[in-house]
This record gives structure tokens, C-alpha cells and sequence, in this order.
């Protein structure tokens, strides 16, 4: 498997899943920001010289029965979940996202979008306070990302909601351009309260709807997309060294 | 699909059927059959039969004489396929060679599943445009779904890996239910394929007609990016090599599709053909992409075809006829999904997302094991002779002797296919409309009446902001997008991200094509298609480069229609002469008709251009106050005719459309360009459709910010209705910073091209002298949410 990037010896391992579709682009801003990568192919178990792992977006068996739901089935998520036991940090976006909580290595559910519709545009987010290992930006930082999905409207009930305010793992909300409005009326897909992204109780597995390598490089003109995505890979890095 | 494919012929530039057919009369250049013990039908009910799968008696006659005798059930079902409309491109072909197809930059021209050119740093882009008009007006979510697996398809056949994807949509006006369910179906099926594949929908077009109601139009284009030394071909070379069917399953899905579908008109019973239509698996085509191009890059496979309309049936006969050579098929290795399947139904089956393969016997368990690692089906069916015959057995039968089915000489199914000059008749309404009196009606008096039109403009479904669509799109997954929907064209990093190599260097894709002017003058309104598409590319900052087109049309059979299509292609040929641009692909998509009454004449064309680098690419958007705002082009006329405004305020198609002068258009364009390159240009809009004012409102939505123009520095002799709605082509909009705008006007005077500053950017509304000021706020409540109102039914409520 392709091993990209070299500047730092910090190794991200991409899970494909067959109908993965953001792995080359995860792969690509990993190697813009300077890091190593390797790919994991769903069949396998061997998460070896992995120092973190990220599941992309895209449509893991094609989204077949639900997001994610034939996903978790795959051999390598019983690697994962031990990988995830032992305190070892995952990222997943969208698609990934969706497989976390169909795993149940996250809570709560993604349901289809309120208005039925796949929706790709920008979004304004808030950064709240959280346990996220995989986050280091001030609390109430507002970032702007694309989201990309049919089925990004999170769901859980309302003793799920309190337990995750309690516990601060309610990471990203959808939020207006300056910050305000961090509640369901901002969330382009229906998000229970808003939320975008959360963690688990110990903070090493994330998920979020909107794509961070999708913000990288900055190539894009005009559509107001910058590169608040950097901020998503840079810090579980930055972590891990300063525990190393 | 590579049963499509115009170019078979119009590539080699001689009529090579016609030498074939004499060949075919004397007995000679057959190759002998291989079986001389075919169960073959009697003559009644054959040429019965041949009839009802949509062959003439003359055709009949005529696969008859190539047989030497009558044909077997399944010949005469392959025969049905390969000389219908949809696959031979029978009233066609001879007007297609009419366009230019070499260029210095083209590495594959008309012939092949797609045109391929060079872009530069060894990268190649490989491109075609194609219809899935038909499958659509009945089933609106899978018609287009798999009209998207179709044509990229097409393009990783090529050995390039699908980067991006463009719709050019028409349907009926959205005031009927059943055009706001197949418009809402087609692109939530766009949708559902493209991004499910992983490959960016980043453009198109769309338009709302009457003419479109019984016919809607789903033309989509995809572009893929190979390095030139990977370029792949679906010519079968090498007797004894293996035949090898991969991907899914057979069924009997979409069988009779391009015979029955494509290649008649629409009546009554068009809903009984649902049947008819195939079911898209964008999951499977994702597998199978990884799974070809990852065979590709290790050398594994000798040829690759994709399976489209007609199936196996021309896929195998296109790979034979194309490495002159002989194929035997054994049906029974053909994975099925469907058990007691006769052999004429896997041969004729358009099951979706298969791809036939060449393969040299030593590969075939590399092949294998690539295939089970990406979770792809793979079967050898049959092998490469030397026998020049297209052979189909079928092992499952017991005798022996009987187990070929069908015998045919590969050749004789796609160059002998028959070949039409239907005549040609100019339609009377032609005069008629450019004849009538635009002067004699009413206009805009005051400003407010000139706002009210306005606003009206930018609300109507062919104008107003195609957001809603494109947000149903992934446009942006693969990295690369650098000028996203809404721009004049969009604009692609070229670099396979996520292996390593990147480059500056980037493509701008734009297709168009104003229906209404092609019905108004189709000469005029294709050239017009070809200059605005190209002029979009430029607009964004980059060089045209080449053409592929998908020529929508009525019946050929009627010699009204067959005008307009030759009157079309020649517009269009000469345009991309005197544009210096290759036509290295395309489509031509025959029987847009329902109950009588045909289309307008659409011949939607696709232009990709080049950029050196992708900082060079600008947006439509105005970017800073106090920039200056630039007139560039041809002056603008009273030209009112075949307008968005007559439609809107009149309800009115009619009237001569737009002038169109082609050397002032490749003037304009270069010196864009020029002016692209100087770094000179901050902005720069088209101007198309609703004609100045809409472009104004355009660039000041996109921007955020307002602009303010003085009348006495437009047009001279013009009302103001026709100085700020005439579509007179050939002009584009530009904003520039104050301290640059000499020199950007300079570099315009220095081309020839006529411009004005007319303006400032700034403020919070559009002011345009006495005669328009309306709010930024008021603009984009017309503008933005006008299509979701139109969808939803509460726009015309209120219309």
C-alpha cells in the first residue's frame, strides 16, 4: 500500500472500504500538510505503523440498506474497535462518520436530510468546548467547510443530547457566518441542536459531517472555502508528540 | 456507450461503406462462415420479426444477401441493434464528416469511446458528450443515472480516470407536474450516480421549454484525465487472446433499448417501454473503475470496451471490426441474473456497468485476481480469432452441432450498416418567425416597468440561479475544483490527487446551446453554441482547445427536420474552422419527437479549454469596490429576437436570432485571454441570456457588492430595453482594479475589440442611469430561490 508524504514520521492510516471515495483526497491533503499516510484495505486487520486513522467520505457499499450500515460489518472494524479501546485515535468523515455511529463507536444516528435533497455547499461552523483529541482551536472559533451528503442529519434522543453537552462531546455546530445561531435553525440537514461533529467520552474517536481535506490546499476561487481544514490533522499530531 | 459512436466513420474521412456495399453485391471480402448448420429462420417471419425490431424491408434484404441466406433469431436481433439509428448512425454519419477533427493537439480524434487531448506535462484528457434522452422522458431517475454510467464509462475505457462530469438539461416548462417530476428525477439521479462514483459534477446547463415537454433532454459530458502513454483502446487485437466480460451480471434489463427507444418516435405506449429502460448500479461502476484502471496500469489488458447501448452485441462487434479481426462468444460463460436466458437476449441485454475486456492468456490469473480483490465479476466468454467472423455459440445445447447461433461477418455490422441523405426540405415557419415585427410591440416605459421586466428575468427558470441543482451535485470531491457551479465555465486542477502527482496547470469545461435560436435560424444558433461555450471557457481564463457535441433532433425521416440538422452541422463545422477547433468527439441523439412534434433543433455543444496555470482562473464574481467595469466586443444591437425578455414579457419565440460575427468572436477571445494572462482582469462574465442587465445582476449577486453605470455611456440609438436585455452575442463583461484599466483596455484596442468603460463596481444596489436601481437584497429574492419556488409550485401560482 501507497505510502505518501515524509517530512514527519507521525503515520495516518486511511481505511478503504470498497465505495470509499475522499481516500486519494484525505491522502492528498495529508501529503500537502507534509504527513505520511498508508492505506488500510477493509479486509485487512493490520492497522501496523499506524499512528492515527481516519475513515473517509464517500459510499461504502455503495450506501446500500443505510450509510455505513453494511460498512461495520467489514473485517477491518474489529480491528478498529480494538484500536479505538486502547485509546487510539479515528477520525471519520461523512461516510466515515456515518460508519462510526453505525459501529457504535460513536452515539446517535444520521438520518436522510430534512429537505430529502444531497447537499454540497459551504457551511459556517462553531468550535464548542470539547474533549476532542482531534481539535485544538479556541473555543468558539468559526470555521467554514463543505459539507457533502444525503444523510448528515444527526440524530439522538434528548437524554443522549444532555449526556453529550455533559460530557463535552459535542464538538462543531452549525453555526451563521459570524458565530451565532449554534442551534437545529442553522443546520442545513435538520442536526438535532445543530451539531455537526462530536466525540466520544474519552475524546480519540471523531466524527463530523463537512470535509476538512476538502480545505487544505486553498486551490478554490471565490467560494469563500479557505483552509480551515488544516487545523483537523495538524492537532492529533501535535498531541501525540507532546505524549510521546 | 460505445454503440454510439458518430465518428466510426466520420474519423477516416472516406465513405468506406460505400465501396463495402459493392463489395458486399459482388460476393466478395466476406470471410467465410464458420457453421453452415445455424438454425435459421423462415423468410416470413423473419422479415416479420425484422420489421417489428425496427428494420426497413430494404434492410432486411440486404443483412440477407451478407448472410447468403435468411438469418438466425439472434443475427437478426445483432443486426437490429448495429443498423439501428442509435448504433449506425445511419442519417448521420455523412453530414459528420463534415467537421474538422485534427489539431496539434488532438491524440485521439472521432472513432474511438471518447477524443483525447493532449493538455499538456504529458497529461492527456480524454472527453465526449453523449444523450440519454429517451430512457429519461420515461423513467427520469435511472434515465439519467445511467446516462452518467454510460459516459464515464466511455471515458475510463480510454485508461482515464472519470475527473468530471456536465449536464445539459431541458425539459418543458415547470408550471406542468410532469416536467417538475422529471426534472427533480433527473437530477436527483445525476446526483445519485456522480457522486456516489466520486467523480464531480461541475457544470451544465439548463433550460425550460415547451417544445421540450414530450421529449425532455438529458446530454451529459464527462472528461477524464491519462497520462498519454497509458491511452487505451477498445481495438481487439490478436487471435487467441481471451474475450472477458467484467462487472455485472446479465439480465434482461433494457433490452430493445437503442432500437426501440432511441431510434423511434414517442407515442401513447412510450410508458409500456419502462421496461425498457436500465437500472444504474453506481456502486458496482465505482468497483469497476478501480478495477479497470488498476488493470490498465499493470499492463493487464490488451483492449477494453465498455458495454452500452446494444450491449455485448456492439461492444464485441466495434472491438472485432475495429483490429479487423473475428470474435467467438460462448454465451453460456456470461454470468447471469436471470436463469433460461436465450442466447439472442445475453447478446442484446443492456445490463448496466459491464466492461469487455482483451486479455493475453498468461494475464487472465493477475486478471482474476485483480477483479476478486475489488469485488468485481469476471468471466472469459469467448476469444479473438482470425476467422473476420462474429461468432456466437452457445455450450449449453446439447448438440454440438447446434451450438452456434449466430454467424456473421464482424465487419459487415458497423461499416456496411445502411446509409441515408434523407431529403431535405427548409421549413416554411422559418421565414415566418424572422419576419415578424419585434418593433411593433410594446416597451418597457419608466423605470419602474423596466425594473418589474427585469426582475422577471432574473426569476425565470431559464436565467434565475441554478444553485438548487448544483448543490445536489458533489462538485468539488477529487480536490481539484478551482472555479466551482455558477461561473461561466468550470475550471479543474489537472492532478491525480492522492497519488502523488499535482500540477499547475488546469482544464475549464462549458457546455451550451440556446435551443431557441437554433429554432430560429439553426445555422446561426449552432454557431452561437460553439462561441458562447468557448467564450465561457475564456471568460474563466482559459484557451479553447477542442469540441464534442450531442446533436438533438427530430425525426431524420421528415425533411423539415433533416434540414435543420444539416443546416446545424454545417453552422457548426464552420465555426469550429474558423475557431481552429477539432470536434474530436460527439453524439447525435434522432427521434426527439412525441406525438408530432419535434424539438427545437439542440445541438448541445462541449468545449474543454486549457489553463497554464490554475492562478490564471478568475470567477464571474465582481471582487472590490471602486473596480472599474468594462464593456468588451461586439456593440450592442437591438437584438431582441429569440430572447429571454420576448419570452418573459411577450410569451413570444420569434424574430431573427442574434448576429453572430466570428472573427470579431475569436478576436474577443484572444484578447481575453491576453488579458487573462497580463493579470488584468478581475471579473469576467458572458453575456448571454437576458443580455446586460442580467449579466450586471450576475456579477453583483456573486459578489456581494453593487455597480453603478451611467446610460449616456451605453449603446448609442438603443431603447432601453434593447441596450440592457438584447442578446447580441460576442460581448463579455469585465471588472478590472482602477489603477489596471488602461492597461486592460489597451490590450483590448490592441486585439481589435471594441470596448467601454460603462461603470463602477460598488454600493449595495445596481444602478444603471435613469433607467434601472434596484437593491442587491431585491435582486436576490427574485434570483436565488426562483427554481425552488418553480419546484415546489409556488411560483407559478404567483406568475
Amino acid at each position: 500500500m501507497a505510502v505518501g508524504g515524509a517530512s514527519s514520521g507521525f503515520c495516518f492510516g486511511i481505511v478503504v472500504f470498497p465505495g470509499s471515495n475522499c481516500e486519494q483526497d484525505v491522502a492528498g491533503a495529508l501529503a500537502w500538510l507534509g504527513y505520511r499516510y498508508r492505506y488500510v484495505w477493509h479486509q485487512s486487520g493490520d492497522l501496523e505503523g499506524c499512528d492515527a486513522l481516519i475513515l473517509p467520505g464517500g459510499f461504502s457499499y455503495g450506501d446500500y440498506l443505510r450509510a455505513g450500515a453494511i460498512a461495520r460489518f467489514s473485517p477491518v472494524m474489529e480491528a478498529v474497535r480494538t484500536w479505538v479501546a486502547a485509546g487510539g485515535p479515528v477520525l471519520g468523515i461523512c461516510n466515515g462518520f456515518q460508519i462510526l455511529t453505525e459501529a457504535g463507536l460513536l452515539p446517535g444516528a444520521l438520518r436522510h436530510n430534512l429537505n430529502l435533497k444531497f447537499l454540497c455547499r459551504p457551511v459556517s461552523l462553531l468550535v464548542e468546548k470539547s474533549v476532542c483529541q482531534w481539535l485544538d482551536l479556541p473555543v468558539g472559533t468559526v470555521l467554514t467547510l463543505p459539507i457533502n451528503h444525503f444523510s448528515g442529519n444527526y440524530y439522538c434522543d434528548d437524554l443522549m443530547l444532555g449526556r453529550l453537552e455533559a460530557k463535552g462531546q459535542v464538538v462543531l455546530r452549525y453555526c451563521q457566518p459570524d458565530g451565532s445561531e449554534a442551534r437545529q435553525a442553522s443546520a442545513p440537514n435538520g442536526s438535532v441542536d445543530g451539531i455537526a461533529g462530536i466525540t466520544n467520552e474519552r475524546g480519540n474517536v471523531f466524527g463530523l459531517m463537512p470535509h476538512p481535506e476538502r480545505g487544505v490546499e486553498g486551490i478554490t476561487v471565490g467560494s469563500g472555502l479557505g483552509t480551515d481544514g488544516r487545523y483537523f490533522f495538524s492537532a492529533i499530531v501535535k498531541r501525540m508528540a507532546g505524549r510521546a | 456507450m460505445s454503440a454510439e459512436t458518430e465518428e466510426t466513420v466520420a474519423a477516416d474521412g472516406q465513405d468506406a461503406s460505400v465501396s463495402r456495399s459493392a463489395t458486399v453485391s459482388h460476393g466478395v471480402g466476406i470471410p467465410a462462415p464458420v457453421s453452415d448448420q445455424i438454425d435459421v429462420l423462415d423468410a416470413e417471419p423473419a422479415l416479420q420479426l425484422a420489421m417489428e425490431l425496427g428494420l426497413t424491408a430494404d434492410e432486411f434484404a440486404e443483412l440477407s444477401r451478407i448472410q447468403g441466406r435468411s438469418p438466425s433469431i439472434t443475427e437478426l436481433y445483432i443486426y437490429s441493434l448495429m443498423w439501428s439509428e442509435h448504433c449506425s448512425y445511419k442519417h448521420s454519419r455523412r453530414q459528420l464528416k463534415k467537421f474538422p477533427t485534427a489539431g496539434p493537439a488532438v491524440l485521439q480524434g472521432p472513432g474511438e469511446n471518447a477524443g483525447v487531448i493532449s493538455v499538456g506535462e504529458g497529461w492527456a484528457v480524454a472527453f465526449k458528450m453523449e444523450s440519454h434522452n429517451h430512457p429519461s422522458a420515461i423513467e427520469p431517475f435511472q434515465g439519467a443515472a445511467t446516462g452518467v454510467g454510460g459516459i464515464i464509462r466511455d471515458i475510463f475505457t480510454m485508461g482515464a480516470r472519470p475527473i468530471a462530469v456536465l449536464d445539459s438539461l431541458r425539459f418543458g416548462t415547470l408550471d406542468k407536474p410532469r416536467q417538475r417530476y422529471l426534472f427533480e428525477g433527473a437530477v436527483s439521479g445525476i446526483g445519485a450516480y456522480g457522486n456516489c462514483l466520486g467523480v464531480p459534477t461541475v457544470g451544465g446547463e439548463i433550460y425550460f421549454d415547451a417544445a421540450y415537454e414530450g421529449n425532455c433532454l438529458i446530454n451529459v459530458m464527462a472528461a477524464g484525465l491519462v497520462r498519454e502513454e497509458r491511452l487505451t483502446h477498445a481495438i481487439g487485437a490478436g487471435p487467441g487472446n481471451l474475450v472477458v466480460l467484467l462487472g455485472s451480471t446479465t439480465g434482461r434489463d433494457g433490452i430493445g433499448g437503442a432500437s426501440v427507444l432511441a431510434s423511434q418516435e414517442f407515442t401513447q405506449a412510450a410508458e409500456s417501454k419502462r421496461p425498457a429502460v436500465q437500472v444504474g448500479d453506481p456502486f458496482e461502476e465505482k468497483l469497476l473503475v478501480e478495477a479497470c484502471l488498476e488493470l490498465i496500469e499493470c499492463g493487464l489488458v490488451a483492449a477494453l470496451g465498455d458495454l452500452g447501448a446494444a450491449g455485448l452485441t456492439s461492444s464485441a462487434s466495434e472491438m472485432a471490426s475495429r483490429g479487423g479481426v473475428g470474435i467467438d462468444i460462448d454465451v453460456r460463460k456470461v454470468l447471469r441474473r436471470e436463469p433460461d436466458m436465450q442466447a439472442f437476449e445475453v447478446m442484446v441485454s443492456e445490463s448496466q456497468e459491464r466492461m469487455l475486456a482483451v486479455v493475453l492468456p498468461e494475464k487472465w490469473p493477475d486478471v482474476q485476481q485483480i477483479c476478486d480483490r475489488w469485488g468485481v465479476a469476471v468471466s472469459a466468454i469467448g476469444q479473438i480469432t482470425d476467422s473476420g467472423r462474429f461468432v456466437v455459440r452457445d455450450s449449453g445445447i446439447a448438440d454440438a452441432a447446434g451450438q452456434i447461433v449466430a454467424d456473421i461477418p464482424a465487419a459487415m455490422l458497423t461499416e456496411s450498416a445502411p446509409l441515408y441523405d434523407p431529403p431535405c426540405t427548409r421549413p416554411a415557419y422559418l421565414d415566418e418567425l424572422a419576419a415578424f415585427d419585434i418593433a411593433s410591440l410594446p416597451l418597457p416605459d419608466g423605470s419602474e416597468q423596466l425594473a418589474a421586466c427585469f426582475l422577471q428575468l432574473l426569476a425565470s427558470p431559464n436565467i434565475c440561479s441554478r444553485a438548487w441543482i448544483w448543490q445536489q451535485y458533489d462538485h468539488q470531491v477529487q480536490n481539484n475544483s478551482v472555479v466551482l457551479p455558477g461561473s461561466d465555465a468550470a475550471v479543474l486542477r489537472i492532478g491525480d490527487t492522492g497519488r502523488g502527482a499535482v500540477s499547475r496547470r488546469g482544464i475549464a469545461l462549458s457546455s451550451d446551446c440556446n435551443g431557441r435560436y437554433c429554432y430560429l435560424d439553426p445555422y446561426r444558433g449552432a454557431q452561437i453554441a460553439l462561441a458562447e461555450a468557448t467564450r465561457n471557457v475564456a471568460c474563466v481564463g482559459a484557451r479553447p482547445a477542442a469540441v464534442t457535441d450531442c446533436l438533438n433532433f427530430g425525426n431524420p425521416e421528415k425533411p423539415e427536420v433533416y434540414w435543420t440538422f444539416v443546416a446545424a452541422v454545417d453552422g457548426l463545422a464552420e465555426a469550429c474552422r474558423q475557431l481552429e477547433l477539432p470536434v474530436v468527439s460527439g453524439n447525435v441523439s434522432f427521434y426527439n419527437e412525441s406525438f408530432g412534434r419535434p424539438i427545437y433543433p439542440t445541438p448541445t455543444v462541449g468545449v474543454v479549454g486549457v489553463l497554464e496555470d490554475i492562478a490564471q482562473a478568475t470567477t464571474l464574481a465582481f471582487k472590490q469596490s471602486g473596480d472599474v467595469i468594462v464593456l468588451a466586443g461586439c456593440p450592442t444591437a437591438a437584438e431582441l429576437g429569440g430572447s429571454e425578455y420576448l419570452k418573459v414579457t411577450h410569451g413570444l419565440v420569434a424574430g431573427p436570432c442574434p448576429q453572430l460575427d466570428l472573427a470579431a468572436e475569436a478576436a474577443l477571445q484572444k484578447a481575453l485571454l491576453a488579458a487573462h494572462l497580463a493579470g488584468l482582469v478581475a471579473s469576467a462574465h458572458d453575456l448571454s441570456e437576458g443580455g446586460l442587465a442580467v449579466a450586471l445582476a450576475e456579477c453583483c449577486m456573486a459578489g456581494g457588492l453593487g455597480a453603478h453605470l451611467d446610460t449616456d455611456e451605453l449603446a448609442d440609438g438603443l431603447s432601453a430595453a434593447e441596450s440592457l436585455f438584447s442578446e447580441t452575442q460576442g460581448r463579455v463583461l469585465l471588472s478590472v482594479a482602477a489603477e489596471a484599466a488602461d492597461a486592460l483596455l489597451g490590450q483590448l484596442v490592441a486585439h481589435q475589440v471594441p470596448c467601454q468603460v460603462v461603470g463602477e463596481v460598488g454600493g449595495d444596489e445596481l444602478v444603471v442611469g435613469s433607467w434601472l436601481q434596484v437593491p442587491l437584497a431585491e435582486m436576490r429574492e427574485a434570483y436565488e430561490g426562483a427554481l425552488e419556488r418553480w419546484v415546489n409550485g409556488s411560483a407559478h401560482d404567483l406568475a
